[in-house]
């Protein structure tokens, strides 16, 4: 009896001290190195794809490096699932994208040009959030196809898929099929409706179900390293479906500190579409970096 | 909860490919075909290695072994070896079907009461016959519990698949996931979907209970019933046949 | 396009690894011996009553054929949590054990023989006594195996919480997923199996140690 109680009570010490090990609070991020002294915290997200977990590292260091103290909740999903953190104050700062941010909260926004797509934006956040300035830095959806589709079909626009659609079966995000940009919008501005929509996280696998021809379009983001890597073809957007997306710090206004805006926006002067690409090429490098080391290298660079 | 029950009764949701009753014929469709390759792969061999006694550690391990194999690494690992589509998918939920049967076979075979055997001999059979003609048949009950077993496993497995963009129950989770818990299309939607495929796997659960009733001779049956009981006394080995969803 | 195997990755990485596995443990584990700790009470009622065992089994069996992924989405529903709580997936870890361990709990129990029962009763000991100190050390071996078929399930149950968010070693699954990284994958995968067979033997071990009398009955051939 006294070893069934001894082992028993092992047993569960055992159990107890493995689970333990990740008890404390397992599921909060880490906190960031806070800076000295300072007393400004701000917690920020990212969406689920490695370009905005790439952002919101940039940030995420840039203000480390001014003394703020950060906590990072990265990999949270969908705009459509974090989007809510936001307004609720769960977390305060997160990299956007100006077009689709603008139709997520107006779904009818006529805007498309950037600078049009930025006021409208202003003037639909909430009370309690803020956009500081924009990087000319742009990553938009497309529709993108393999050389051999655009050579077979002799495709240079989306116009020109239209035709074809019946026959296609497009990848894309799961939240792809509501937006107004997406399924709908192409629908609506290019008539164009596509035989069947295959769910697909964005990234790596959109891209192999392309390459595969499981699909024969996909919406690949314009700034993926891949679209180059092999060289895929975007089609363009002459009715501009997809509005301008500049990239842009969405922000609480409480944690929009003097000393925020100025880092943040130190970063969007430097950010424009070529860096973006650039950097995204880094990430996708066959030895896959850290977000944290890629971020770090290029701060480096321009002397942040 | 009333949001959910709203998006599970809406009509629109009833119709079109990418309806309820759809996805519950895609969800079965993966089931029944992954179950039948299963099933020809595993049950003639454990019946070989449940006939012969040879190759035990086979059962063990595997049923052990793959148990642990986390279902959703397994899948997208081979999705990115091979292509996305149904092929990765059914190979990852046949590897995962098959120890449940493998070890009913193998209980089955092993559990036929030896003077049940023994009369077979005493009647001149061999050999093979009297594996399929004596052995086999009074294995069935247990077969069938890992059948049965391994259909659970594959429905509660198959909802993975829409991760990796195939149909079925679980693109209404994925997809609810996504939209985000405020939408109407949100978590309404994953949790009618959840819903639907936990109705759906009690219901099969059910059916093939009766069929396995039916299909079972009684005198089998009964035998089995009393087997089961006094097995109680030795370690349970086919106990755990079945393996968790 | 071909999988990716960045192997520096690894090293790079183990820390991130070692916290993932942490979060796995303490989101596979807790639940199991949670589940444990109501079984068996549960299980002790099952074997004495009939109406608590026509009950409790067949709802055990019903709460076992759900899939996990249903409950892990059920539970914010049902219990409302938030969508990415831990608890969303040790709940249904917690049911899945006590469904496993009702059962075993209740036939280990059912199989210690009258006679020792009797004998204990008839030297002095009283009921409640002799469940801890008879009864229940009997029904060690069928509980433990019972315990290491949740447990090994548990910890590869728990990856599937990653598709609605809720992390551990199956963070590292859909990351690895999604860029592609072959090594982050299968380093996943096999700390999930590895972790889950050691527990398993570890068990099997404990099993051994505290039932020390059925080593000696096999030393002497008599059978359990």
């Amino acid at each position: 009896m006294k070893r069934v109680f001894a082992g028993v009570a092992t047993a569960v010490a055992a159990a107890l001290a493995l689970s333990a090990c990740g008890g404390d609070d397992p599921l909060a991020e880490d906190s960031g190195d806070s800076g000295s002294g300072s007393s400004e915290s701000i917690s920020i997200g990212s969406a689920d794809f490695p370009e905005s977990q790439l952002l919101a590292e940039i940030y995420a260091q840039a203000l480390e490096a001014k003394g703020v103290t950060v906590s990072r909740e990265f990999n949270l999903g969908s705009r459509e699932k974090y989007f809510e953190g936001l307004e609720d104050g769960s977390i305060d700062l997160i990299p956007e994208y100006s077009g689709v941010l603008l139709q997520f909260i107006n779904k009818e926004a006529p805007e498309t040009e950037a600078e049009a797509v930025y006021t409208a934006l202003e003037g639909v956040l909430p009370e309690n959030l803020t956009v500081l300035d924009k990087a000319e830095a742009e990553d938009k959806d497309a529709v993108v196809v393999t050389k051999e589709t655009a050579d077979k079909w002799s495709l240079t626009t989306i116009e020109d898929l239209a035709p074809h659609c019946g026959e296609v079966i497009f990848g894309a995000p799961p939240e792809f099929k509501t937006r107004p940009d997406g399924i709908p919008g192409i629908a609506k501005n290019y008539n164009c409706t596509f035989k069947s929509v295959s769910s697909l996280q964005p990234g790596a696998i959109t891209t192999k179900a392309l390459l595969d021809d499981t699909v024969q379009a996909a919406d690949i983001f314009t700034t993926d390293a891949s679209i180059e890597a092999n060289g895929l073809v975007v089609l363009e957007d002459p009715k501009s479906n997809f509005a301008a997306q500049n990239v842009v710090p969405l922000v609480n206004k409480e944690k929009a500190s003097d000393t925020v805006k100025e880092a943040l926006n130190a970063i969007s002067a430097k950010l424009d579409t070529e860096t973006l690409l650039d950097l995204n090429a880094r990430l996708n490098a066959p030895d896959k970096p850290d977000y944290a080391d890629v971020a770090e290298e290029w701060l480096g660079e321009i002397g942040s | 909860m009333n949001s959910t029950f709203t998006w599970l009764f809406d009509p629109e949701h009833w119709s079109g490919p990418t309806g309820i009753p759809a996805r519950i014929l895609e969800h079965l469709g993966y089931t029944a075909l992954t179950v039948l390759i299963a099933a020809v792969i595993a049950v003639p061999l454990g019946a070989i290695i449940g006939h012969t006694g040879r190759g035990t550690f086979l059962v063990a391990g595997l049923s052990n072994g793959l148990r642990a194999l986390p279902e959703l690494g397994l899948l997208t690992l081979l999705v990115l070896l091979t292509y996305v589509g149904l092929m990765p998918v059914v190979i990852s939920l046949v590897i995962l079907a098959i120890p449940p049967v493998l070890a009913g076979t193998y209980a089955g075979i092993r559990n036929v009461d030896r003077s049940v055997v023994d009369a077979a001999h005493g009647m001149g059979m061999r050999g093979s016959t009297v594996l399929l003609q004596v052995e086999l048949p009074n294995a069935l009950p247990l077969i069938l519990g890992g059948i049965r077993a391994a259909t659970l496993q594959v429905i509660a497995t198959a909802t993975i698949a829409a991760y990796v963009s195939l149909g079925g129950l679980g693109r209404f989770v994925i997809d609810g996931n996504n939209a985000g818990a405020g939408s109407p299309d949100g978590y309404p939607q994953m949790a009618a979907g959840a819903i639907v495929v936990a109705l759906l796997a009690l219901a099969v659960e059910g059916v093939l209970a009766l069929v396995e009733r039916g299909v079972v001779s009684p005198g089998v049956r009964n035998a089995s019933k009393t087997q089961r009981t006094s097995r109680l006394r030795r370690r349970p080995t086919t106990d755990l046949v079945e393996n968790p969803t | 396009m071909n999988i990716d195997w960045p192997w520096p990755w690894l090293e790079r990485n183990l820390d991130d690894i070692g916290t993932a596995t942490g979060e796995h443990l303490y989101l596979a584990l807790l639940p199991v011996l949670a589940g444990l700790l109501i079984s068996v009470p549960l299980g002790w009622a099952s074997s004495r009553w009939g109406v608590a065992r026509g009950i409790l089994v067949p709802l055990a069996g019903v709460l076992y054929t759900i899939p996990s992924l249903a409950l892990i989405t059920l539970v914010p529903l049902l219990m409302g949590t938030r969508i990415i709580d831990p608890l969303n997936v040790q709940v249904p870890l917690a049911i899945y054990t006590i469904a496993l361990l009702v059962r075993s709990v209740s036939d280990a129990l059912l199989a210690v023989p009258g006679e020792v029962t009797a004998a204990a009763t008839a030297v002095g000991y009283r009921p409640f006594h002799r469940f801890l100190t008879v009864e229940l050390p009997l029904a060690v071996p069928v509980i433990i195996a019972g315990l290491r078929v949740a447990v090994v399930s548990a910890m590869s149950l728990t990856s599937v919480g990653a598709l609605v968010g809720i992390g551990g070693l199956g963070g590292l699954i859909t990351e690895g997923f999604l860029r592609n990284n072959g090594v982050e994958l299968v380093v996943a995968i096999i700390l999930i199996v590895v972790i889950a067979l050691v527990i398993d033997a570890l068990l099997l071990l404990v099993g051994r140690v505290i039932t020390p009398w059925s080593r000696a009955q096999q030393r002497t051939g008599a059978k359990a």
